[in-house]
């Protein structure tokens, strides 16, 4: 038994209740579907316990891919194994996929429109000033938890990646070594 | 017909490594896939980039749904279908196993380590991001003015940011910025 999970679930979900009960979180949250992720899974269907989330999403944190997609990998692997951990993923990407799909399609017939442009602009600018915002608060922890290796890490990513354009694979097999070995160095 | 065999290859191929660099989730490969889809494959536009994701960011779900819509835009629906299976399916089945091994692989020292070496680094890569979109969507100082405001509400109050992309869309919408 993994640990994290409630000993006993009241009743394994099958996977068609772990489609739709993820098919729900896929649909509710916008920019940040883990609040709702919580409140599905803890409180409304109790699948896990609290402590068992914050566990799941901290291993689904230290892999790549997104934290949510993860976590509907690890839930329904539990419950269903690969045939779970399938109904789970394709219940969370089915409907967005579908909707982005067709904003995009709507877009192209009327992105020419100088209205429907402008909008556009404005919802782009909007969201860069997201992802400012939340580089920002990422910085914050990150910034404590190692304060003289953190910031020029940080740096070297923003710089190679974002100003030098450099190809993402290179710069990771530099930086994540040097970034695990400090970490392993300075111990937990 | 856009498409064809070769395009639906280089699509696939293309997000599937990115998915097993994505630490951190999709924003920090946004970069990369801009590298690769709008310079160095030219199958869209800095302009068309910039559109795209922010009609990614006004749809539900996770954060992934740049890939969906740079496939898409390079290979019509088939496009956009390869690529959301290719940004999922090797970080997903690097999940499935990781999650066998989730006991000794959370014990170890290494384990953690690795999440903290890496943290640093994602955060540099999103904020490579947020200065990618800054160049292509902050044309004029009201749009500049449109993306601070954006930042600041995300970063000092917990409004949903449904609201802030709304407002910013009614703004282009009416001619205002």
């Amino acid at each position: 038994m993994e640990p994290g999970f409630p000993p006993a679930p009241a009743a394994a979900p099958s996977t068609g209740e772990l489609f739709i009960a993820f098919l729900a979180v896929g649909m509710s949250g916008f920019g940040g579907v883990l609040p709702f992720a919580r409140r599905a899974l803890v409180e409304r269907q109790g699948w896990l316990s609290e402590a068992g989330f914050t566990e799941t999403l901290a291993l689904c944190q230290s892999l790549p891919g997104p934290n949510i997609v993860n976590l509907a990998v690890v839930v329904g692997a539990r419950f269903a194994g690969a045939r779970g951990a399938l109904a789970c993923v394709s219940g969370l990407v089915v409907a967005p996929v579908a909707l982005v799909l067709l904003l995009a399609t709507l877009w192209s017939r009327f992105g020419a429109d100088v209205h429907v442009g402008a909008a556009i602009r404005g919802l782009g600018a909007a969201a860069a000033g997201l992802v400012a915002a939340t580089s920002l608060r990422m910085a914050g922890p990150a910034l404590r938890k190692a304060p003289l290796s953190a910031g020029p890490l940080m740096a070297a990513a923003f710089v190679g990646v974002g100003l030098l354009r450099l190809p993402l694979p290179w710069v990771l097999l530099v930086l994540a070594p040097v970034g695990v070995l400090i970490a392993r160095r300075r111990g937990p | 017909m856009k498409g064809g065999g070769d395009i639906l290859l280089a699509i696939f191929a293309q997000f599937a490594v990115l998915s097993l660099l994505a630490f951190g989730g999709a924003n920090a490969v946004v970069p990369e896939i801009h590298r690769q889809a709008v310079e160095a494959h030219r199958w869209l536009t800095d302009a068309d980039f910039a559109a795209l994701y922010a009609i990614s960011q006004a749809a539900p779900g996770p954060n992934l749904m740049i890939a969906s819509l740079v496939g898409w835009k390079a290979a019509g629906l088939a496009g956009g279908l390869v690529a959301t299976v290719a940004i999922c399916a090797p970080s997903c089945l690097l999940t499935f196993w990781a999650a066998k091994a989730w006991d000794r692989y959370r014990e170890t020292p290494w384990g953690r380590a690795l999440a903290e070496g890496l943290a640093p680094v994602t955060v540099g890569l999103v904020a490579a991001t947020a200065w990618l979109l800054l160049r292509a969507a902050d044309v004029n100082v009201r749009l500049g003015a449109v993306t601070a405001i954006a930042a600041a509400v995300a970063g000092f109050t917990r409004l949903n940011p449904l609201w802030t992309l709304g407002v910013a869309a009614g703004l282009g919408f009416f001619g205002l910025v």
